[in-house]
């Protein structure tokens, strides 16, 4: 990796622990150690289900959060600082300085989910007293949600690189919806038959992106294993879609008047 | 004001308004003790919840499910006969989740036993259990229960027999299953294949509540055969002396007992008014059908899992 690419990554996540961003971590102990406790008192045998659905649901949702928010404020916080133009009149290019932040966002959520993880099995340890082969599927939903985080971090730089933050979170957190019901919207293509319709919402099925095929929390909450081949082709979806919004976001900034 | 003054009284302000906000919302809800609504489903189609759950349908499925043991436990306890809500909250919780094996097995005897021991609707539960078969077709607890409801609910045995044959043909169904299949033809309606089917759902399964639940039928289902045949000896009693017994002693005396026998719980049955047979306390041993006296209510079931040593 080029030096200013890892100068700005590093300094990103710096930035993002600065802000206090590993904080959610508390809220996360205190939802999972709550769950693990509570739900066996007004419940009936759903303990581990309970830990590890919410324990996942949490990582994903707290880091959808915290995706969007840091993501949609990437390039305007540094337009608003004026810290940006100390950044580009050195050598760095402005290509370097959105992988640079990418990266960084993304390293801050790989982290983030990383200690979320340990969390999540000690709770899954505390409810169940023992670890099965099936638990070995939740590393995979993990990996899933990383792959999640990646694709929103790269759309929230996206809108953030030609939009003000506010707008830049409806439009991510719009995505992030419409990502959700991407299945449905394929179904709705399938029924649409043949002509311009049906050309529109195909199209529009490859242009949100398919968060859907991402998330399989409540099948390895029932310790369903995950096909080797889907991980494999989701991994190269996430990683496409992810350099395709990047790609926009540099074309973008690239051309971007800073004057 | 200086600095260290400030924060003192701003931080004795600040507790004494929370307080004073907690007192005021407490005499609020006195006011209105009808406030919380708890007997409504706000978005009743599972569908609609599905969607809405943003693919955390598993977790949505976790908090229904908590949410129907929630409902049937408190109307349970206040002896309600009237559970409007258990069938949609069990179908919501199963579309959000068709796995959750524990939301068909409790939820079906939630519902299908009558009140006061259950929902009373034995329909709902056998449609639970046949949405359970359809999304896990190789699960033969589901066939079990299937046929333990059409059996003890419905008394239709030809669905019994037939829920348990298919539950056969499933892969590493319980041996007992085929015995259960081939003995209802024999016996169904007999107490001998009610203590078969408890026996059955005792021995397989590990959950504490539905162990001690089979626990008590069966002492239930004892009590019944001990108290037929006491009844019949008190009987036998009356056609030698031309008159009731006061005591089972007198039948012990009159040779026709060895001793004065005992129920489940360790207490001597007792001779009660006419020559009925009773045990010594009701209260302790739930779902029996004879042995209580006349127009008894029995208490709602509590901490059967208990029974379980």
């Amino acid at each position: 990796m080029s030096s200013p690419i890892r100068h700005i990554a590093s300094n990103t996540f710096r930035e993002a622990v600065r802000d206090r961003v590993l904080y959610n971590l508390i809220a996360f102990a205190l939802l999972l150690s709550g769950a693990a406790i509570l739900v066996g008192q007004i419940s009936i045998d759903i303990e581990r289900l309970v830990v590890v659905n919410l324990g996942l649901s949490a990582v994903s949702l707290f880091g959808v959060v915290i995706a969007i928010f840091i993501g949609i404020g990437l390039v305007s916080k540094e337009i608003e600082k004026r810290t940006l133009y100390t950044v580009l009149s050195r050598p760095v290019q402005r290509w370097q300085f959105i992988i640079g932040k990418f990266l960084g966002l993304a390293g801050t959520l790989v982290v983030n989910t990383l200690f979320m993880a340990v969390g999540v099995f000690a709770a899954l340890f505390y409810v169940a007293h023992k670890f099965e082969r099936a638990d070995g599927w939740i590393l995979v939903a993990l990996y899933f949600i990383i792959l999640q985080f990646l694709i929103l971090c790269a759309l929230s730089l996206l809108f953030s690189s030609f939009s003000s933050p506010l707008l830049s979170a409806i439009f991510a957190f719009s995505l992030f919806i419409i990502g959700c019901f991407s299945e449905d919207l394929r179904g709705f293509a399938a029924i649409t038959g043949s002509g311009l319709t049906h050309m529109l919402v195909t199209g529009a099925t490859y242009l949100v992106p398919n968060l859907s095929a991402l998330n399989v929390i409540t099948s390895v909450a029932h310790g369903q294993p995950v096909a080797p081949i889907l991980i494999l082709y989701n991994t190269i979806y996430a990683l496409l879609y992810a350099a395709v919004a990047l790609c926009g976001a540099v074309l973008i900034f690239d051309r971007r008047n800073l004057k | 004001m200086n600095r260290p003054n400030v924060t003192i009284t701003t931080t004795t302000l600040l507790v004494v308004f929370f307080v004073g906000s907690i007192l005021a919302l407490r005499r609020v809800d006195g006011m209105r003790p009808n406030a919380t609504l708890q007997d409504v489903l706000f978005i009743s189609s599972p569908k609609v919840l599905k969607r809405l759950s943003l693919g955390y349908d598993g977790l949505l499925a976790d908090i229904y499910w908590t949410r129907a043991v929630q409902y049937f436990g408190e109307r349970h306890a206040h002896r309600a006969s009237q559970y409007s809500l258990l069938a949609p909250l069990l179908e919501i919780t199963t579309t959000l989740d068709p796995h959750l094996l524990v939301a068909y097995q409790f939820g079906a005897n939630f519902l299908a036993p009558a009140p006061p021991y259950g929902a009373g609707m034995s329909k709902q539960a056998i449609d639970l259990i046949n949405y359970g078969i359809e999304n896990n077709p190789n699960d033969w607890h589901l066939y079990y229960q299937l046929g333990f409801i059409y059996y003890m609910d419905r008394k239709d045995y030809a669905n019994a027999a037939a829920a348990f044959e298919r539950g056969t043909k499933v892969p590493h169904a319980h041996p007992f299953l085929k015995v259960l299949a081939a003995q209802m033809a024999q016996h169904a309606g007999d107490t001998q294949m009610a203590r078969a089917l408890w026996t059955t759902t005792y021995e397989t399964t590990e959950d504490s509540q539905i162990r001690g639940n089979a626990i008590a039928h069966l002492r239930a289902l004892q009590v019944n055969d001990d108290v037929t045949a006491l009844e019949k000896l008190v009987s036998d009693y009356r056609g030698k002396t031309g008159k009731n017994p006061d005591t089972l002693s007198d039948l012990v005396r009159a040779g026709l007992l060895r001793s004065i026998p005992r129920d489940p719980t360790g207490r001597p049955y007792k001779v009660a008014s006419e020559g009925r047979v009773e045990v010594e306390a009701p209260d302790e041993m739930p779902f029996l059908e004879k042995g209580v006296p006349p127009g008894y209510e029995p208490p709602p079931p509590k901490d059967l899992e208990k029974l379980v040593k």
